[in-house]
């Protein structure tokens, strides 16, 4: 059946911002693009869509490509709706501009969010080459159907480009509803449509925020406190400004800042300063003192995020009872690309190149920095050298912007490895106490969990609300069918700059859950797969995901010589994923060979894409489980780069096999849902050999 | 500050440098070839990987002094020809997310399949441990490598 889509004009207006005014040409196109358009007399029915008269379709995508295959993905959608042929279409990268909507890339919600407006885009689109090709011919647009970049009057078999149309479509009256085409038509979505962005990815061409050249350009490096909320106290760049090719040192918010005439110039300016720092009141901080602090919070009842039946009594009553506590260190993020930021900033204006997660907070910051309105800040989206929740802060922006201030010139400033270390957001580390009941049967009754862990919103925004921070508790709803639940959660203290890390607070719940799972199916005495999907029958995602995951990893079949399995399931952004790891555990080394995945997210728009963000998603949960954590002593992060904080490497990825469960329901989110089983999954496959749980990441085999 | 001349993706080339300047900073900043990167600054990523001499080469470790009078090839001089085998199959596997490490990557490979034109498994993960991918297309890049083997090799 075609959902008939009655346009709500204020919700379309806000995706697709001037729509109603989309038939005057020219009106809010984007200054560059006015004159060519006018002359080509493009058609133009909103934000997202321009067909030229020589039948160029392209399709603005207004989210950051980090890798997650956005620039496909987002324009697949459009131009299924669109009836377009795909080998016309040209991807275009918007700037920021409110008319686009919220531009921020995160929380797996690019296809979520854009599926219904960016459909309706194409729709009406569709809907006004047909009525154009209908005013042409004489004929009733019902006797048109448009396919493949053209329109057809079906009885005579005519046929026009939507390029022959482009001038008469906009001179069409915007639709009052459209209609959505049936899933089962789709011919573009559920393909594996080729990434656009790939080409240019392997011959150098790619052009990430790294990569930026503007005329006259300077380069930067700025020397920060390594202590959290240190300032500088004084320093001494006499030698710094004898050096070859620098052009000046300036005191900026974030450090001091070299200023020369290449990067390395730069660099080498910084390493001659002589700086003394305040350490303020962080210096003591450590992340060992942190843990203790977690444990003694976790001694005592938290805020009360879920709470159904009574686990306390069930607790007390029932026939079996364990209990254990897991804890998770601080993760970096540490994206290929180094934070770096082109930044122009003059009196009459701002122009900022940044691989941003989040546009619109780096234009807020040079807004307040500089003083000039909104129209005078341009902010450039580059590509992203990756992601995962980093770019979605905009500090390193705003090191562009106070350094090109304060040299008055174009600068870009790029951090070096060891500065992105040093200053991340850092993944929060946690602390998970967990109990569950079984009855005499061996069945769970009672389960509760209690997290802590440090806000992030606390951190970046400000006193929380009442205390309350319920994205602590992210993730720790189980599907489980268990009568009594019980979650609670302490915001602790921290000074550590957090922040959200692929899944964010998911990769601390899902590993707790699931290893418990695996706990109270071992005290129960029964598998724990069938042990999870007993209580998974009114969990039809979940039960899905799980058998297929099990079937797919020959669950119950015997494995080679010293191989174990685990399996864990975890719903996040959207999304439910289940993976089955295969494991060995060799002269104390742990070997990860291969995995299976399962994955319910909906509608596939692009299967491939959806099998990469997958792989991906366990790459970087894997290379965290293993080895990932950041520690800090005397208020700074003890690691430098990637000798000692260690990400998976070629020789250590295992076989990933990705199913994705048939749907047609609304699509989820696929970044980040990949990430949250895979350490649980891994860590359940050491308990089955070693029969000693995991309690603490990264794994550490004790002897 | 020093004239210093090397062979460049086939052409000689002159810059004017402090000889200690890494080659990664002259080929990105002086002379505008961005397509090599720079990860980590210290030879442990491979992202900024080139060929010195038709060695797989970490041009972030490796002062610009030491490849005068030397052949240097960059991702934007892999092949003479418009697409080399490498970035075809790259394009076929869909390997790049991001795409940052790529370039390291793809030079990394290249070297390996000139050495040995048909690596085994064990041959391939073991020549590109040292190139890190935080997207993990690990396995594509491995599959492509396999696939560009297949297909002749690195020209």
């Amino acid at each position: 059946m075609n959902p008939i889509v009655k346009v709500d004009r204020r919700d379309f207006l806000k995706v697709t911002g001037a729509a109603t005014t989309g038939l005057i040409l020219g009106l809010y196109l984007p200054q560059e693009l006015r004159a060519a358009a006018e002359e080509a007399a493009a058609f133009q029915p909103n934000v997202w869509i321009n067909i030229t008269p020589a039948d160029k379709v392209r399709i603005w995508v207004a989210k950051s490509e980090m890798g997650q295959g956005c620039r496909t993905g987002l324009p697949m959608i459009v131009a299924e709706e669109l009836e377009a042929d795909w080998k016309t279409v040209e991807v275009v990268p918007a700037v920021l501009d409110p008319k686009y909507g919220n531009q921020g890339t995160g929380g797996s919600r690019s296809v979520r969010s854009g599926f219904k407006p960016l459909r309706e885009a194409g729709a009406t689109a569709r809907a006004m080459l047909v009525a154009a090709a209908a005013e042409k011919w004489g004929v009733y647009p019902e006797s048109c159907s448009a396919r493949e970049g053209s329109v057809v009057h079906k009885p005579t078999g005519r046929k026009l480009r939507y390029g022959a149309l482009a001038v008469l479509a906009g001179k069409q009256a915007l639709p009052r509803q459209v209609t959505l085409k049936d899933p089962k038509d789709f011919r573009i979505i559920g393909t594996r449509v080729p990434r656009t962005d790939v080409p240019d990815k392997t011959d150098g061409k790619a052009e990430f925020g790294i990569d930026v050249r503007v005329p006259g350009m300077l380069y930067g490096s700025i020397a920060k406190c390594p202590v959290f909320g240190g300032k500088v106290k004084s320093f001494d760049a006499a030698r710094t400004k004898a050096m070859p090719g620098v052009k000046g040192v300036y005191q900026v918010p974030s450090g001091v800042a070299v200023v020369a005439d290449s990067y390395w110039q730069a660099l080498q300016g910084r390493n001659a300063l002589n700086i003394a720092w305040d350490e303020g009141p962080n210096a003591q901080v450590s992340s060992e003192g942190m843990r203790r602090q977690l444990a003694e919070l976790a001694q005592q009842p938290g805020i009360v995020a879920l709470n159904n039946g009574d686990a306390e009594q069930a607790l007390a009553a029932a026939a079996k009872k364990v209990e254990a506590v897991y804890e998770v260190p601080f993760l970096a993020h540490a994206c290929m690309e180094p934070m770096n930021c082109t930044a122009d900033v003059r009196a009459d204006g701002a122009e900022i190149w940044a691989p941003t997660q989040a546009p619109s907070w780096v234009q807020e910051y040079a807004m307040k920095a500089t003083g000039l309105p909104a129209s005078k800040v341009k902010v450039n989206i580059t590509l992203l050298g990756s992601g995962f929740g980093r770019r979605a802060m905009p500090d390193f922006s705003h090191d562009a912007v106070d350094v090109s201030q304060a040299a008055g010139a174009p600068v870009k400033v790029i951090w070096t490895r060891e500065d992105d270390i040093h200053h991340d957001f850092y993944r929060p580390l946690s602390y998970h106490r967990l109990s569950g009941g079984l009855d005499a049967a061996g069945n769970p009754v009672a389960w509760t969990h209690r997290v802590v862990a440090p806000s992030i919103s606390a951190y970046n925004f400000g006193p929380l609300k009442d205390g309350k921070d319920e994205s602590l508790a992210e993730g720790t709803a189980v599907a489980y069918a268990i009568p009594n639940l019980h979650v609670d959660y302490h915001v602790a203290e921290n000074i550590v700059p957090v922040g959200w890390w692929r899944s964010v607070y998911n990769t601390q719940t899902a590993y707790a859950n699931e290893c418990f799972m695996d706990e109270l199916a071992a005290a129960a005495g029964r598998d724990p797969y069938e042990f999870r999907l007993k209580l998974l029958q009114n969990a039809p995602a979940h039960k899905a995901v799980l058998e297929l995951a099990a079937e797919k990893a020959g669950w119950g079949k015997p494995l080679a010589q010293g191989r174990t399995r685990g399996i864990a399931v975890h719903d996040s952004f959207g999304s439910t994923v289940a993976e089955v790891a295969e494991v060995s555990v060799e002269s104390g080394a742990v070997k990860v060979h291969r995995v299976v995945c399962a994955v319910a997210c909906g509608i596939a728009i692009n299967p491939d894409s959806i099998e990469a963000q997958v792989q991906g998603a366990i790459a970087l949960g894997l290379g965290a489980a293993l080895k990932g954590e950041i520690t800090v002593e005397n208020g700074r992060v003890q690691q430098e780069n990637f000798n000692d904080y260690q990400v998976l490497a070629a020789d250590e990825m295992p076989e990933v096999e990705v199913h994705i469960v048939p749907s047609t329901q609304a699509p989820g989110g696929i970044g980040e849902p990949g990430t949250p089983p895979i350490a649980p999954a891994v860590c359940n496959a050491i308990f089955a050999a070693t029969r000693k749980p995991v309690r603490r990441l990264p794994i550490r085999l004790s002897a | 500050m020093a004239a210093i001349t090397f062979q460049l993706n086939g052409k000689s080339q002159t810059v004017d440098a402090d000889g200690a300047t890494p080659l990664l900073w002259v080929l990105r900043d002086t002379l505008a070839l961005t397509g090599t990167k720079f990860g980590c600054g210290m030879g442990l990523c491979g992202a900024c990987t080139v060929h010195v001499e038709g060695a797989a080469t970490r041009s972030c470790v490796t002062r610009v002094a030491d490849v005068a009078g030397k052949r240097v090839t960059t991702i934007e001089g892999l092949a003479a020809t418009p697409q080399h085998v490498l970035q075809k199959v790259w394009i076929e596997e869909e390997v790049p997310q991001c795409g940052y490490c790529q370039s390291g990557q793809i030079m990394t490979a290249a070297e390996l399949l000139r050495r040995k034109p048909h690596p085994t498994d064990a041959e391939i993960r073991e020549a590109m441990a040292a190139n890190l991918c935080r997207c993990g297309t690990y396995l594509r890049i491995h599959r492509a490598i396999k696939r560009a083997a297949a297909m002749g090799g690195a020209r």
